[in-house]
């Protein structure tokens, strides 16, 4: 009996920039029976292109990061560039330490007593340690697995975070400017910006999350981390927040956790794939899926275990 | 009645496919076993009787109150008099209700939340936590006659003298004061485990949402927690407010005897607050058949007045959470 090991091929890919991007039904590949293809996981069957970077800024560094709770190591000596123009994916099985490692980006590992950090992580060529957590927090904004806006309305959850901490100064009609281009970076205004007064729970899965991609981004950050942001979305809401991340990569530095190679594939110019805490293989997404050079990658993303 | 068209002779035909509807769960029922059907009864029995109950109770007062109740009880107090009709109202038990429930809330709103949100947000150290969970059940559980009683020997500490009457150097410990500051303690426990019960039920990832955009717990807390638990923590004071409104130990230990206000010395509403007085309750008390002023048409009347707050009290929870429902909340 023989087992399919190849996933399916890409189904969608994103052209250069110049073209707008277009849902298109990859070819099947080339070489989809023979050796080749089998052992390059079956990614190479669409050649994948949202482009190269134009341009890529060296934001974060993370230096030999090692993060471990009271009974266990999350996270052993990692070490990883983040760069603003790219579009970073963390891939890897659960409980890898990939979620863990990108809560340490912006201290939010420090909310959970037994984390213990070792090793350096800069921000811009300065420690996060020595940053004061809530402006950290400003420049690296979150987006989190469950779309979570607050129990307000649309235009409050954006002006929470253009707010000083927890007044309610600065008037509505001062900080429109700001909430209405956080609500069109996230792709969202042309949606609500006749109901910005609607209690933000009432909205779509979909929009939800783009309103907490606009929350993140009404911080004006220079990182914004993504812990898995369509897992708990619809097909095509997914797609809309793909393209949206990646037009968002020349603004803002992103890191993505994914469960979802194809997504990986679709949208990263970096992956970096994690094992049980080990920083496995950390390159481009073409060679990554194309040509793992180590054998656990390669088992990983040919779908023998994950 | 049967119907003319042919069915299968021996027996329902077996069913095809889902049922109709969700709600033919009598049909459903049919097909339980015996013992499962005499449960159900019995559980449709119970709640029904429950149900009739409450409806005696309601009918039962309120046909005596609107035979009784006169406009113009609410708006004289009561005098002393020979008969029904002429020993006035009881507009000093109901304002004295309200400046109870007034007081006693607004002193137990505030240390409701204060507690349950260190308990939910901080809770450390574990061990005080434990304790102070620990204490808040014991509190509950004394019975205000308790309370009161424990009442009587901090409010009439020459230290405390200032909230009650004092002459001579004697401190009479009855006052507004003194009972509105045990009553608080009778709210106290529903506060705070309403309050607790809204903030568990946000999900962590929002919290950690409103940190990973730079607010501090501070800022979380007022203007994410507290207004998504509003529902819960409206809960928790309407049914503290039922109780301190509903509470008699305490007002008959702590606010006194009498049937009106007895102002003291100092400035106008100081002087009320630190005068003895009166509630419903206790006029209901007294007024009932085996009561000191025994007018029990006026007890039925004071009643019904109180049972009417009350209801409203429910009223209010009903409107709270119907608003709650309109903002949504998260997916789980």
């Amino acid at each position: 009996m023989e087992f399919v090991t190849t996933p399916p091929p890409p189904i969608r890919r994103l052209e250069l920039e110049d073209t707008p991007a277009a849902t298109q039904v990859a070819p099947p590949a080339a070489g989809a029976d023979g050796n080749g293809a089998a052992a390059s996981g079956g990614f190479t069957g669409a050649r994948r292109s949202i482009g190269a970077p134009q341009f890529s800024i060296r934001r974060m560094e993370i230096d030999d990061v090692s993060i471990s709770y009271a009974d266990r190591d999350a996270v052993k000596g990692v070490s990883l560039p983040v760069r603003q123009g790219e579009v970073l994916s963390l891939i890897g099985p659960s409980g890898c330490g990939k979620t863990t490692l990108l809560r340490s980006l912006n201290r939010l590992t420090e909310l959970t007593r037994t984390a213990k950090l070792t090793g350096r992580i800069l921000l811009d060529d300065v420690d996060i340690r020595q940053i004061e957590p809530t402006l950290l927090r400003r420049r690296v904004t979150m987006v989190f697995q469950q779309p979570n806006p607050f129990p307000m309305s649309v235009f409050d959850n954006i002006a929470y975070v253009l707010r000083e901490q927890g007044s309610r100064r600065q008037r509505k009609k001062a900080l429109e400017p700001k909430v209405y281009s956080a609500l069109e970076r996230a792709g969202l205004f042309e949606e609500v910006k006749d109901n910005l007064d609607h209690p933000a729970l009432k909205l779509s899965g979909g929009q939800q999350q783009r309103l907490c991609i606009a929350r993140g981004l009404a911080a004006e950050p220079e990182v914004l981390l993504l812990d898995e942001p369509c897992s708990a979305l619809d097909p095509q809401s997914t797609q809309v927040i793909e393209d949206l991340i990646v037009k968002l990569r020349d603004d803002v530095a992103v890191v993505i956790v994914t469960h979802n190679l194809q997504q990986a594939y679709r949208i990263a110019d970096h992956v970096a794939f994690m094992y049980l805490g080990d920083l496995v293989e950390y390159s481009s997404a073409t060679s990554l899926f194309g040509s793992p050079r180590e054998k656990r990658t390669q088992d990983y993303v040919s779908g023998a275990f994950g | 009645m049967e119907s003319s068209v042919a069915t299968p002779p021996a027996g329902p035909p077996p069913r095809m496919g889902p049922p109709k509807s969700s709600n033919d769960a009598v049909e459903a029922s049919a097909a339980w076993r015996l013992s499962d059907r005499i449960g159900l009864a019995i559980c449709w029995a119970l709640g029904l009787l429950f149900c009739a109950i409450a409806v005696a109770i309601v009918l039962y007062l309120m046909v005596k109150g609107l035979a009784y109740l006169k406009p113009s009880m609410l708006v004289t107090p009561a005098t002393a008099g020979f008969s029904q009709s002429q020993s006035g109202g009881f507009s000093d038990a109901l304002i004295g209700t309200l400046i109870v429930a007034v007081m006693g809330i607004s002193i137990a709103l505030p240390i409701g939340i204060g507690v349950a949100v260190w308990l939910v947000e901080y809770g450390r150290p574990v061990a005080l936590a434990r304790i102070a969970e620990s204490t808040i059940e014991a509190i509950a559980g004394i019975p205000s006659i308790v309370l009161a009683l424990f009442g009587t020997v901090i409010f009439s500490s020459t230290a405390l003298g200032f909230l009650s009457r004092t002459s001579e150097g004697v401190v009479f410990g009855r006052s507004f004061f003194a009972a509105s500051a045990m009553l608080s303690l009778v709210a106290l426990p529903l506060i705070v485990a309403s309050t607790r019960e809204g903030l568990n039920a946000i999900p962590h990832h929002v919290r950690e949402a409103s940190y990973a955009i730079g607010k501090t717990k501070i800022a979380t807390t007022r203007r994410i927690l507290l207004p998504a638990a509003r529902p819960q923590v409206a809960t928790g004071a309407m049914l503290g407010l039922g109780r301190i409104i509903g509470d008699t130990a305490i007002i008959v230990v702590l606010l006194g005897a009498t049937q009106n206000f007895a102002p003291v010395g100092g400035a106008f509403p100081i002087n009320y607050l630190r005068g003895a007085g009166t509630t419903l309750t206790n006029f209901v008390y007294e007024a009932s058949p085996t009561g000191n002023l025994n007018q029990p048409e006026k007890a039925y009347a004071a009643a019904f007045v109180l049972l009417l707050m009350v209801l409203a009290l429910n009223a209010a929870v009903d409107v709270i959470h119907r608003r709650a429902r309109k903002v949504g909340t998260w997916s789980s």
